[in-house]
């Protein structure tokens, strides 16, 4: 045993490679969050204006899959929620079903000034801001965001993953 | 399943235990955004097609009465997101009409421009998710290679890719550069081939042909009477285009032609849209060739743009005696009336319909939007056909809930 | 033929309902009484080629005076395809405590969700209509937004966001933290 420590080769805080074994000896946060963030999957989920920036951003130019990022039609599959766009009084329910549904961990991302606050939309109809009934992750403010402002939010996101404890079990 | 669907609100049919309801959406892929279409199906054939719209509703026309017209420009643009520039065209001949504010000749050109720009863009983005709901994932991509240019030359032209809020009531917001134009040029060369590569994908493929034709037939008569427009009536062999009936901005000079179609069925429609394209990129051509020099902004309208001094603030809240309602008091903003002002955007004809009172705001703006109508139309044509080609159909009638909802 | 020759032969087949007709930036209106409406319609429909329902839409009056001028107000938006010419029929409603007009339905189905919208913004009833439930609002939805005595953002909260933002309250205790937390804690907040 105490052989083998001298061969751990350091790869980073706590992350240590064995030579010869093919074998990588890291606390179990790291690893998992480390997995978690290199395989968001958010549900495809278009509410307005923002939805079609978030297929932009999907599209080739930008290119969210080489982040590991692929949209799931179903919220059962998905571990990322992204509010493109404003949510109505009368969709909110529906955004909270749909969060519902998706199993844990989850993230919920806040994309444009409606869902973050209700923009521009001060009326009677929008609820003003995501975080009424939802607990968000991430705002990305724009109206609408670039591609580039979602990338950079979805990076938060994983910068986010990266540093939580213990999101994998109660008993830890 | 009484209780069921009972919970669900959905409509519980009386005896017949072989139904079977579907809630598609709102939160579906294949709706294109948040539409709700509540089925009755037997088996995998509709008997029955309700859909739900209002969850995008966010209260655009109540919002509109509170702001000035100058104001309600920036609306506008998350009416029908996909095509913002030509949204911003028709609310500001709507207003040009009501207030008698002239427009130069250059920027009557640049708007023909931006329109036809953003029906190139709006097309594109059809035919991808059209073409991605029945299965053909790779044209997705392609369009969005030619759309991104577009939002790219729409980003250098006025700072947005989406919500442009280019134009201006009198003219519009910036001039074109040089730059622009030369890329506004190689892109109207390189795009016919373009539209050929798209059809080289699907116009062969057996699928996309046996899912489109004869799917969702309306006749003629049938398409007028569901108050459709917009390539949606052409495809039906309706010649109703607005850019030829009632001529805006520059197009009573430019030379292009209306595609009909003659089925009125999906592919049709399809064949319109590919058309338009075609004749959207020599209209661009027409504009950068013809486009005369000269101011872009009226010489009367500076004052419903921005106020002059930088320091000055404009009071909101206090309405019938606010710098921005004296700014225009010369105009007969006072005067009882009202006008109705339909522009032909990618979708249909969108209308504006404005009363003007004496509080230099408009009194009451209703917005007379083609997806609405579109979607209204769905509850009759997806009434008798499968789950699949209902699909066909929404993508077919190409809406925007944005728009749809206001 | 045009559209103020159209106006005037309303004015002369249904002489009772007609108010008046105003013209306004070239645009021509008949203002009418709501009782012919559906005659009306049908007369320029079939007589005159109209076919095309531009714009159906209601309107508040109350703060808004003027010559005929009712408390509400139905904007028909007519046009011919055949003929492009346009005319606008403005139908009056005195009784403002309980608005109700004829529906046209019967001559356009896409009319249908038109006056749905009128009835659900404005609060216009129309008869006959097939179908007259809100279409944009909530079903339980109170009152009528675009009358002029709703205020923009609403007087009272909509049942339906109040109960999910209750449910959202209970169900952050199952969120996957804060039940590792409270576990340590071993206490219910309630």
């Amino acid at each position: 045993m105490g052989k083998m420590n001298n061969n751990l080769v350091r790869i980073e805080e706590g992350v240590s490679f064995i030579p010869g074994a093919s074998a990588i000896v890291a606390p179990l946060n790291k690893l998992i969050n480390w997995g978690r963030a290199g395989s968001i999957w958010p549900a495809t989920f278009g509410l307005a204006c923002c939805a079609i920036e978030m297929m932009a951003a999907g599209a080739a130019t930008n290119d969210l899959d080489r982040f590991g990022i692929i949209f799931r039609a179903s919220p059962r599959q998905a571990d990322c929620l992204i509010l493109a766009g404003t949510i109505t009084k009368k969709m909110a329910p529906v955004v909270r079903r749909v969060f519902d549904q998706m199993p844990e961990p989850r993230y919920v991302i806040a994309m444009g000034s409606c869902a973050c606050t209700g923009g521009l939309f001060d009326t009677y109809a929008v609820v003003q801001g995501a975080d009424e009934f939802l607990p968000v992750d991430v705002y990305i403010p724009g109206c609408p965001p670039r591609p580039e402002a979602l990338l950079e939010g979805l990076m938060k996101l994983q910068e986010k993953i990266m540093q939580e404890q213990g999101r994998w079990s109660q008993f830890v | 399943m009484t209780t069921e669907a009972a919970t669900l609100d959905l409509p519980v049919a009386q005896g017949d235990e072989d139904r079977y309801r579907l809630r598609l959406g709102p939160q579906h892929p294949a709706t294109h955004g948040v539409l709700r279409v509540d089925l009755e199906l037997d088996g995998e054939t509709i008997l029955d097609c309700v859909p739900q719209v209002g969850y995008l509703h966010r209260g655009f026309e109540k919002l509109a009465e509170h702001r000035t017209y100058a104001q309600n420009l920036v609306l506008t643009d998350r009416l029908d997101y996909i095509a913002a520039m030509a949204n911003n065209v028709g609310y500001c001949e709507a207003v040009e009409k009501l207030l008698a504010i002239e427009v130069p000749e250059r920027a009557q050109f640049l708007r023909v421009m931006v329109c036809e720009m953003s029906r190139i863009s709006s097309h594109l983005l059809w035919l991808a998710t059209h073409a991605l709901d029945i299965g053909a994932m790779t044209v997705f991509l392609y369009c969005f290679r030619e759309r991104e240019v577009l939002l790219e030359l729409f980003a250098e032209l006025c700072g947005a890719r989406l919500t442009t809020t280019y134009t201006r009531l009198g003219g519009v917001r910036q001039d074109v550069s040089h730059a622009i134009m030369m890329k506004l040029e190689r892109f109207v060369d390189a795009f016919p081939a373009c539209i050929e590569e798209y059809e080289t994908l699907i116009d062969t493929n057996r699928i996309w042909l046996k899912r489109t034709i004869g799917v969702g037939r309306v006749s003629a008569e049938k398409a007028v009477d569901l108050c459709l427009t917009g390539a949606s009536l052409r495809g039906s062999g309706v010649d109703y285009d607005i850019r030829k009936h009632r001529p805006y901005a520059a197009y009573d000079q430019m030379e292009f032609e209306i595609p009909l179609g003659e089925t009125g069925d999906t592919y049709a429609r399809y064949r319109c849209r590919m058309e338009e394209l075609r004749q959207s990129n020599y209209i661009l051509k027409q504009c950068i060739e013809k486009l005369p020099p000269g101011p872009i902004l009226g010489s009367d309208a500076p004052d419903l743009v921005m106020p002059a001094k930088p320091g000055r603030k404009v009071e909101v809240e206090t309405p019938a005696r606010s710098d921005l309602i004296k700014l225009i008091e010369d105009r007969d903003v006072y005067m009882e009336g009202d006008v109705y002002v339909a522009t032909e955007v990618p979708k249909g004809e969108l209308g504006f319909y404005f009363i003007s009172d004496s509080m230099g705001r408009p009194y009451r703006m209703h917005i007379r939007s083609p997806s609405f109508l579109h979607i209204g139309a769905l509850a009759s044509l997806g009434r008798g056909v499968m789950i699949a080609d209902l699909i066909a159909i929404i993508g077919t009638l190409d809406v925007v809930l944005g728009e749809c909802d206001r | 033929m045009e559209p103020i020759r159209i106006a005037e032969e309303i004015e002369k087949k249904f002489p009772c309902s007609v108010l008046g007709i105003c013209e306004h930036k070239g645009q021509v209106s008949v203002v009418v009484d709501r009782s012919d409406i559906v005659a009306m319609c049908q007369f320029l429909k079939s007589g005159h080629k109209m076919n095309h329902l531009n714009c159906l839409c209601g309107v508040d009056n109350l703060t808004r005076k003027g010559k005929y001028i009712e408390r509400f107000e139905v904007i028909y938006q007519l046009y011919s395809i055949e003929n492009h010419i346009s005319l606008r029929l403005k139908a009056q409603i005195r009784d403002s405590a309980h608005p109700i007009i004829d529906s046209i339905t019967s001559l356009w189905t896409g009319a249908d969700w038109l006056e749905r919208e009128t009835y659900d913004l404005v609060g216009i009833m129309f008869n006959n209509h097939p179908n007259l439930k809100r279409i944009l609002t909530p079903e339980d939805w109170q009152g009528h937004p675009l009358r002029k005595d709703y205020v923009l953002r609403g007087d009272t909260e909509w049942q339906g966001l109040e109960e999910l933002k209750e449910k959202s309250r209970k169900l952050r205790r199952f969120d996957f933290h804060s039940a590792h937390v409270k576990q340590g804690a071993a206490s219910d907040d309630d």
